[in-house]
């Protein structure tokens, strides 16, 4: 069996979805938290060390400990979660520290005299940083969590430790019943290689709708056939 | 103060005895004492000011003296070191309190501008109003087009910041503080950063607005300004006013020696 017979059996297609779902749900959630824990640097001190204890806490521990520590240690505290979700906690758990501090970075980066016109406009922290900042903030952001998104489809490989069955066990498994090393791991990069590719490209696309130079050239002059073909973005 | 051109009909209940109260009619800011300190040293000291509705205010001064601290802290952008500020006769900031909000009634216009640069000419007027406000999209739309029309801007409604000209950037933002009906217009050295043919279109809007009866305060360095549109002047040196009265008066014959100087400088470019 090649390796593209192997990579393009429903084996390693169902693996290769899993990752998939590993990756995306724990950079959603590590995004979602990260906002969170990036506004939560915003306020009041006994708040504020929380969240620098956490960030220290997640970011000077190996992820495959998290991993471990979760599948191992939540059960004997009673939490008994299946090897995907405990997969899901430590991976977003990590990412969240992360994530934390990128966005904070994106929120210094809003110049201060945006919030002050808004403030003498009269809206609301709340209104501001969800109309204002945020956006803005959202652009900034962008680049670097596409770097941690693609990042975390390959960190998500650990989790073949507490047997997820995703491309990396799946290829293991496979080499370990026909001990073809090689068709197996060749097979598992093409798959990680082509969602990279994916991610890579539905970023990009991402960036350019948040791109408000490309948006009023769109609106403006509709581009020509020729260049709307090439350019995906510009309708 | 100086003048009391205050208009009958705009006269507001009084609503405690303070000086000018007793003159007949509640001035829109009034600061008392104001004093703003920055890492200990005193930017503003003891500014005494009462502007009534309707008047055109210019604040001039050489760089460092104080007079954009001083509007951000009749805005109520900066906590006070001493005294206090009253917005239509009630407490708008007092020291060693945190300025009250008072939503957008104080227009606010800034060197750089910060028009948000996410959103279309229209979407910076219409934003507060909906958002702040709760007026519908559709009517606030409305409203953003009639006021970039007043500024002369009604075709460019559509454009993102990064599109526009600095002054044509300063329209939209004077249009945007309008959008909230504000009482008062403060405006941050609305043309020093703007080159000279913009300066031009940006000080037209701002002498309509101040020929229609808003009351405006303008730190400024814009002498024409001050002599053709406003009715006072108010000269600041060291974080204090030192000079204060009607713009012809002020401009033509000021009492201080400093005024002076400062003005031939400025006059003689």
């Amino acid at each position: 069996m090649s390796f593209l017979d192997k990579a393009l059996s429903e084996q390693f297609f169902s693996a290769a979805a899993l990752t998939f779902q590993l990756t995306v749900l724990s950079m959603v959630l590590g995004v979602a938290g990260g906002v969170v824990l990036a506004l939560a640097k915003g306020a009041p001190a006994p708040l504020r060390w929380l969240v620098d204890g956490y960030v220290w806490l997640f970011r000077g521990t190996p992820v495959l400990l998290q991993l471990i520590f979760v599948f191992n240690v939540l059960p004997l505290w009673g939490l008994n979660f299946s090897p995907f979700t405990c997969a899901v906690i430590a991976l977003s758990l990590n990412e969240i520290a992360y994530m934390a501090e990128i966005v904070r970075g994106g929120l210094l980066g809003v110049d201060r005299g945006q919030r002050t016109a808004a403030r003498m406009l009269g809206l609301s922290e709340a209104k501001i940083l969800r109309w204002v900042v945020l956006p803005q903030a959202a652009r900034l952001v962008l680049p670097p969590t596409g770097n941690q998104f693609i990042g975390m489809l390959k960190t998500s490989a650990l989790a073949s430790v507490v047997s997820v069955q995703d491309l990396m066990l799946t290829a293991q498994r496979q080499a370990a019943a026909d001990f073809d090393y090689t068709g197996s791991l060749v097979a598992a990069a093409l798959h990680y290689l082509v969602l990279t590719t994916l991610f890579t490209i539905a970023l990009r696309q991402v960036e350019r709708r948040l791109d408000v130079t490309r948006r009023a050239a769109s609106r403006r002059s509709p581009a020509p056939a020729s260049t709307a073909l090439l350019d995906p973005a510009a309708r | 103060m100086n003048r009391s051109d205050a208009r009958p009909g705009l006269t507001r209940s009084v609503r405690d005895g303070t000086g000018d109260a007793a003159a007949g009619a509640v001035p829109v800011i009034q600061a008392t004492g104001l004093g703003c300190s920055y890492h200990g040293r005193a930017v503003v000291s003891d500014v005494e000011l009462s502007v009534p509705a309707g008047q055109t205010v210019a604040v001039l001064g050489p760089s460092g003296a104080g007079k954009s601290t001083m509007l951000r802290c009749l805005a109520g952008l900066e906590p006070l070191h001493s005294g206090s500020v009253r917005f239509q006769g009630e407490t708008l900031s007092r020291a060693g309190g945190r300025p009250r909000s008072v939503g957008g009634r104080i227009g606010m216009v800034f060197q750089q501008f910060n028009l948000f640069p996410h959103l279309s000419a229209a979407q910076n007027v219409a934003l507060a109003p909906v958002r702040a406000r709760r007026l519908p999209k559709k009517q606030a739309r409305a409203q953003a087009r009639a006021l970039l029309d007043r500024v002369g801007l009604g075709e460019h409604a559509d454009h993102y910041p990064y599109e526009l000209s600095g002054g044509q950037q300063q329209r939209v933002a004077i249009a945007r503080a309008l959008a909230m009906e504000p009482e008062l217009m403060l405006f941050d050295e609305p043309t020093s950063a703007l080159d000279p043919e913009f300066t031009r279109e940006v000080l037209a809007v701002m002498r309509d607005l101040a020929d229609s009866g808003m009351t405006v305060i303008v730190v400024t360095h814009e002498m024409n300004f001050a002599r053709q549109s406003a009715d006072r002047v108010v000269f600041m040196v060291d974080g204090r006013i030192v000079e204060d009265g009607p713009a012809s008066v002020v401009l033509t014959n000021p009492r201080q020696e400093r005024t002076r100087r400062f003005l031939d400088q400025m006059l003689g470019e």
